[in-house]
C-alpha cells in the first residue's frame, strides 16, 4: 500500500485547534500558544503568518504571530520542540509545517497507528521542549540521530559527538530547566504549555533538515520548505538560542495569568498537572522517522551513557518509522562500554540478541531474567539509597542498552513490568541481602510458572486436539509447538505426522525439522510458497505466538497471517499456542504499526558465486524489506490454547482483565 | 435395570455393609412414586442408605417418567440433589469423587451433552462455598441448600429465556425451527399469549420423526404448522424470517451441538442472511471446543446403546452435528442474549 508521501507537501493543513487553546505540543503545529519570539528572536508581524511550507494559512493566533522566518537560525537541536508525530491525529492540526517528517509521520500514524493519544507525546514533549531549546545547537547536530529523514543512508553523525557545551554544562542547564518547569507546572494549566512549544519549536524549525538532501530517499524528509539557514556558526545560534530562551521565560511569567484557557481539545493531550489518567505513549521504537522522538531518545542514552546505535541502508517507506540495523555493526563497536555503566553479562546478552544467537521469544525472556538475576546478585545499594528505588533506576540504562541491540519483545516487556513492580513493592524493612534473595525467588518463580509450567499445561491440553491420523502444518520454530508435538508423539497410542513450513531467510523450520526428526516424529518440509499444494491434505495447524493483542489478533514470525488466511481458505483449524504472560494491552490492526525490521543484507543469496542483490545499497531505487513480524486477525484463527485453557480469539481481552484484577 | 457396573464403586460409596443394600433399594423404589426426588424417599428410608448406582438411575428415569416435559438435564440435577442428600461419605473429596462418578454413570444412561455439562455445573455451583467450614456434615448441608437453589434457578431457566425471546418474533413472522425443543415450545408459547400472530415451518427430522411430536404441540397451541422434509430446508428458506432452535449443548466457542440437520439449516440461513436464533439454558454451557464436525466426542454423537453395542461407528448415523459460531446470529439464555463470542466470556466466569 504505497503512502503517498508526497501528498504531505501539498496536504492541506489538518484541522487546526482554535488558536489561543493549543496545549503545548512539542514543536506542534504552528504556535497558538501565547506569543512567544520564534524563529531566532525576529518578531515578524502577524502579516506575514505564512510559514515557509506550511500548506495552508495559518489561523490568526492572537497575538502570537510566528513569522515564517525566511533565514531560520542554523539546525535547532533535532525535534525536541517538533512535534511528535505521532500524537499529530489526535491534535489534528498543525504538524509543524517544518516538519514534514512529522506531518507525514501524523499522516501514517492517523491512518493506521496504534491507538495511543497524542497526549502522551504531548506530554512527553512539554518538559523536554525547554530543554530542546536550550540545548539547541550543542545538542542539535549531535543528537539528531536521523534527523529529518530517517531513511538516510549515511548513519547520521549522532552518536560520536563533540559536544559544544561540556557535560557539566549540560546537566546544569538541565537541572535548571527541570526546576524551572516543576515550579511552572505547579502553577500552571494546560495552556501554559503553548507557549513553550511556541518559542521552542521555532529554533526547532528549520532545525529539522540536518541532512537536507543527504539522503536521496529525502523525497519525503523534512521538507526543503525549511531549509534551514546554514550560514550562522554554532555559537551565534547557541546565543540566539539562549536569548530566545531568556524572552521566552520573561514572556511565561508574564503569560501565567492569561493562561487560563483550556488545552485544546483538538490535541486531546493530558499534561503533567492532570490527574493521572493513563496516558498512552508510542514506543520509540517506531517513531525513527520523527526527529523529535530520535533526539529525546538520543539525550536519554547519553544520559544512561548507552551507546546510540546507528540505523543502516535506506528503509522501505513505509516501515520508516522503525529501525534497522545492521548485524556487521555491532552496538559495542562505535565505543567500549564501561562495566561500571553496563554490567557485562548484559553487554554479552546483548550482543547474543542482535546477532541472532537467541532467537524466539521464550529463550530471550529466559536468556533476559537469568542476566537480571545476576544482575541483582552482583548489585549492592549505594549509601543513602534505597534499594526499592534504586535498582530499578540501575536497570533502566541496562534495558536502554539491550533495546538499542534488537528491540524488546512484548515477552520481555512484560517480564520487566514485572520485575520493576515486584522491586518497587519490596518491603523497606528486608535487609539487602533478603531483598535480594526475595527477588531472586520471585523471578525463579515467573519463570517457572509463566513459561515452563505454562508449557506443560498447554502441551497438555493440545494433546487432547491432536486424534490418530492427523496430519499437523507448523511454521517457523516454536519452543512451544515443538514441545507439545515432541510430548504428544511420546505418548502412545497418537499416530500423526507434520509438515513443517518453512521461509527464508531465517529458515527456522529446519530447526524445527531437526528436533521432530530426532523425536521420530514422520515429518514433511516444504517452503511457504508451497502451502496451496500441501493444505488439501491437512487436518490442522499448529502456530506459535510472540504475542497476543488486546483485540484477539496474533503478532507472530511473517508468514504466519499468510498461513491462516490460506489455511482459512481451505476450511482448516488454525489452532494458536501462546502462554498468558505474552498477552499485551496494546491493539493493532496491521502489520505496519509496531513491528522490527531485520538487517537487510540477510536477503542477499549467494548463487553459483554470485551474490544477487549484493550492490543493493548504491541502487537508488532498490529498497531491501526484511520484516520479523506479522499480525493475524482473529477471525482467521479457531482456537487459543493459553495455560488458562483453550479460549477462542475474542476472549483475550477477558483474560487480560482477569490477570489485571489477580494482579491487583 | 442395566448391570451394576461399577458395583464395586457403589461399594465404595456406601458406608453400610452390601446385603442391607437390597432391601433399601426395594423400599427406595416404592418410594419414587412422585415427582419429588429421592430427596423424600431419603426422609421415608430414614436417610440411612447411599444411593447406589442403580438406585441414581433409577431415580433419574422416575424423574423422567413423571414429568415428560422436564430436561434431561434438570432430572438428572433433582437425581443428583437426591444423590448427595443421601451420600454417606465423610470428607468432601469423597463426595466430589462420588458426584462426580454419579454424573458419569448419568451421562452413559443418556447420553445427551445438557446431562454431563448440567451435572458438571451442578457440582461447581455447589462445591463454590462449601470450603469455608471446618465441619463436613455442615459442610454437606450447605451444598445441599446451594444445590437446591440451583434447581430453582434452572427450573426457571426455560420462562426467563421466553420472555427474552418472544420479542423478537414479530407479528406475521413465518419460523422456522427443528426437531422438537421444548424451550423452542415455551418461546412461541410465550409469543402467543402476547398476542401475536405467526406460522411455523417444522423439520420432520429423522430417524425419529421428532418434527412430528414439535408439530402436534404446536396444533394444541392453535399455531399453523407445516411439517417439511429436512431436505427441503433449502427450498423453504427463501419464504421464512427467521430460524429458531434449541440447543442440546453450547461449546465454548459459541458454537451448539444441536440435532442433526441443524448444520445444514444454519448453513442455508447464512445464504439467505435469514438470522439464526438459538434458545438454551445455562447450564448447557460445556466445557468443549470442537474443530469441525469430527471433533466431537463420540459419547455425544450416538446413544448410549449404540455406542456400547456396536461394532463399528462409522457406520452408525450420528445423532447430532456441530454448529459452528460464524453461523450464529444470536443466543438466548437465562445469563440474557449473547453473540456466540460472549458465550466464551460467560463460560470463564461460570467456570474459573
Amino acid at each position: 500500500m504505497a503512502r503517498p508521501r508526497t501528498a504531505r507537501r501539498g496536504r492541506p493543513a489538518p484541522p487546526r485547534p482554535a488558536p489561543l487553546q493549543r496545549p503545548r505540543a512539542r514543536g506542534r503545529g504552528h504556535p497558538a500558544g501565547p506569543a512567544r519570539p520564534s524563529h531566532g528572536g525576529c518578531r515578524a508581524p502577524a502579516a506575514t503568518r505564512r510559514c515557509p511550507g506550511c500548506p495552508g494559512d495559518h489561523p490568526p493566533r492572537g497575538s502570537r504571530r510566528r513569522p515564517p522566518c525566511p533565514a531560520p537560525p542554523a539546525p535547532p537541536p533535532s525535534g525536541r520542540p517538533r512535534g511528535p508525530g505521532p500524537g499529530a491525529p489526535a491534535g489534528g492540526g498543525g504538524a509543524r509545517p517544518r516538519a514534514r517528517a512529522p506531518r507525514g509521520v501524523t499522516a501514517r500514524h492517523a491512518a493506521g497507528r496504534d491507538v495511543t493519544a497524542g497526549q502522551g507525546r504531548g506530554a512527553a514533549a512539554a518538559p523536554s521542549g525547554r530543554q530542546g531549546a536550550l540545548r539547541a545547537g550543542a545538542m542539535a547536530e549531535r543528537a539528531a540521530p536521523g534527523g529529518a529523514g530517517s531513511e538516510a543512508a549515511a548513519p547520521v553523525p549522532a552518536a560520536a559527538q563533540v559536544p559544544e557545551l561540556s557535560r557539566e554544562e549540560k546537566l546544569q542547564l538541565r537541572k535548571e530547566k527541570k526546576q524551572q518547569k516543576k515550579k511552572k507546572r505547579s502553577e500552571k494549566g494546560p495552556a501554559a504549555e503553548p507557549p513553550e512549544q511556541g518559542a521552542a519549536p521555532e529554533p526547532g524549525q528549520p532545525r529539522v533538515t540536518p541532512h537536507p538532501s543527504s539522503s536521496p530517499t529525502l523525497a519525503d524528509g523534512p521538507s526543503d520548505g525549511e531549509k534551514p539557514t546554514g550560514g550562522k556558526s554554532k555559537a551565534e545560534l547557541r546565543a540566539e538560542r539562549r536569548a530566545k530562551q531568556e524572552a521566552e521565560r520573561a514572556q511565561k511569567q508574564a503569560k501565567k495569568a492569561e493562561l487560563g484557557q483550556a488545552a485544546t481539545p483538538a490535541k486531546p493531550r493530558l499534561t503533567p498537572t492532570e490527574p493521572p489518567t493513563v496516558v498512552k505513549r508510542l514506543p520509540e521504537h517506531v517513531q525513527v522517522d520523527d526527529p523529535a522522538a530520535l533526539r529525546k531518545l538520543a539525550k536519554k542514552l547519553e544520559r544512561q551513557q548507552v551507546p546510540l546505535r546507528q540505523d543502516y541502508g535506506t528503509k522501505v517507506n513505509l516501515f520508516s518509522h522503525l529501525h534497522q540495523y545492521s548485524r556487521k555493526k555491532p552496538l559495542t563497536q562505535q565505543m567500549s562500554i564501561p562495566s561500571t555503566v553496563i554490567h557485562p553479562a548484559v553487554v554479552r546478552l546483548g550482543l547474543q540478541y542482535s546477532q541472532g544467537i537467541i532467537n524466539g521469544s521464550n529463550a530471550r525472556c529466559i536468556a533476559l531474567l537469568e542476566v537480571f538475576k545476576q544482575l541483582i546478585r552482583d548489585y549492592s545499594t549505594p549509601p543513602n539509597e534505597e534499594l526499592s528505588r534504586d535498582l530499578v533506576a540501575k536497570l533502566k540504562p541496562h534495558i536502554s542498552f539491550l533495546n538499542q541491540c534488537r528491540p524488546l519483545s512484548v515477552s520481555m516487556g512484560n517480564a520487566i513490568k514485572f520485575l520493576k513492580k515486584e522491586i518497587s513493592c519490596l518491603p523497606d524493612t528486608l535487609r539487602e541481602e533478603e531483598a535480594k534473595e526475595k527477588l531472586q525467588s520471585t523471578i525463579d518463580n515467573y519463570l517457572r510458572e509463566k513459561i515452563v509450567l505454562a508449557a506443560e499445561a498447554i502441551s497438555k491440553s493440545a494433546f487432547e486436539k491432536i486424534n490418530d491420523h492427523d496430519v499437523i502444518l507448523v511454521y517457523g520454530c516454536s519452543s512451544l509447538v515443538n514441545r507439545t508435538l515432541c510430548d504428544a508423539h511420546m505418548q502412545k497410542g497418537r499416530a500423526f505426522r507434520v509438515i513443517v513450513v518453512d521461509s527464508r531467510p531465517r529458515l527456522e523450520g529446519r530447526e524445527t525439522l531437526r528436533r521432530l526428526v530426532r523425536k521420530g516424529i514422520h515429518c514433511t518440509y516444504v517452503m511457504i510458497n508451497a502451502i496451496s499444494y500441501v493444505l488439501p491434505e491437512v487436518s490442522k495447524v499448529l502456530l506459535g505466538a510472540h504475542a497476543l493483542l488486546a483485540n484477539g489478533s496474533v503478532m507472530s514470525r511473517v508468514g504466519t497471517s499468510q498461513i491462516a488466511l490460506v489455511s482459512k481458505a481451505y476450511n482448516v483449524p488454525v489452532l494458536v499456542c501462546c502462554e498468558t504472560y505474552k498477552f499485551c494491552e496494546r491493539v493493532q490492526t496491521d502489520s505496519f504499526v509496531s513491528n522490527e525490521l531485520d538487517d537487510p543484507d540477510d536477503l542477499i543469496v549467494l548463487r553459483k558465486g554470485q551474490a544477487q542483490l549484493g550492490g543493493w545499497s548504491e541502487n537508488k531505487s532498490l529498497r531491501l524489506l526484511n520484516l520479523v513480524y506479522d499480525v493475524t486477525p482473529p477471525d482467521l484463527v479457531d482456537l487459543v490454547i493459553t495455560d488458562l485453557g483453550m479460549i477462542p480469539c475474542t476472549s483475550v481481552p477477558v483474560v487480560l482483565r482477569v490477570k489485571n484484577v489477580d494482579q491487583q | 435395570m442395566p448391570p451394576p457396573r461399577g458395583a464395586g464403586r457403589s461399594r465404595r460409596l456406601q458406608m453400610t455393609p452390601g446385603p442391607g443394600v437390597t432391601s433399601r433399594r426395594g423400599a427406595l423404589r416404592h418410594a419414587h412414586g412422585s415427582g419429588e426426588a429421592a430427596g423424600s424417599g431419603a426422609e421415608r428410608g430414614g436417610g440411612a442408605a447411599a444411593m447406589s448406582t442403580d438406585d441414581l438411575i433409577e431415580a433419574f428415569r422416575a424423574q423422567l417418567r413423571d414429568d415428560p416435559d422436564v430436561a434431561s438435564a434438570v432430572a438428572a440435577i433433582r437425581a443428583l440433589l437426591g444423590f448427595l442428600k443421601r451420600d454417606r461419605g465423610e470428607t468432601i473429596q469423597g463426595l466430589r469423587s462420588s458426584l462426580l462418578d454419579a454424573i458419569e454413570t448419568l451421562s452413559r444412561v443418556d447420553s445427551s451433552v445438557a446431562v454431563s455439562s448440567g451435572g458438571e455445573l451442578f457440582l461447581r455451583f455447589i462445591s463454590l462455598t462449601s470450603l469455608e467450614y471446618s465441619d463436613y456434615s455442615k459442610c454437606k448441608e450447605i451444598m445441599i441448600e446451594r444445590g437446591e437453589i440451583f434447581l430453582r434457578k434452572v427450573s426457571l431457566s426455560r420462562n426467563k429465556i421466553a420472555k427474552l425471546c418472544h420479542p423478537f418474533i414479530r407479528d406475521g413472522a413465518r419460523i422456522l425451527t427443528h426437531a422438537y425443543s421444548r424451550v423452542v415450545l415455551r418461546v412461541l408459547e410465550a409469543a402467543v399469549e402476547s398476542k401475536k400472530r405467526f406460522s411455523v415451518y417444522v423439520t420432520e427430522s429423522q430417524p425419529d420423526q421428532a418434527g412430528q411430536k414439535m408439530a402436534k404441540a404446536l396444533r394444541k397451541l392453535d399455531i399453523p404448522v407445516t411439517v417439511i422434509l429436512d431436505a427441503a430446508v433449502g427450498y423453504i428458506m427463501e419464504k421464512v424470517d427467521l430460524v429458531l432452535v434449541g440447543a442440546e449443548g453450547v461449546v465454548e466457542s459459541g458454537g451448539i451441538i444441536n440435532k442433526i440437520g441443524t448444520n445444514q439449516i444454519a448453513v442455508c440461513a447464512k445464504a439467505q442472511n435469514k438470522p439464526f436464533y438459538v434458545v438454551a439454558e445455562s447450564f448447557k454451557f460445556v466445557r468443549l471446543f470442537p474443530l469441525n464436525q469430527q471433533d466431537v466426542p463420540d459419547k455425544f454423537k450416538y446413544k448410549a446403546d449404540t455406542l456400547k453395542t456396536s461394532q463399528n461407528l462409522t457406520e452408525e448415523h450420528p445423532w447430532i452435528d456441530y454448529t459452528s459460531p460464524s453461523l450464529i446470529t444470536l443466543l438466548f439464555t437465562d445469563l440474557g442474549v449473547l453473540t456466540p463470542s460472549a458465550v466464551s466470556d460467560e463460560l470463564i466466569k461460570l467456570y474459573l
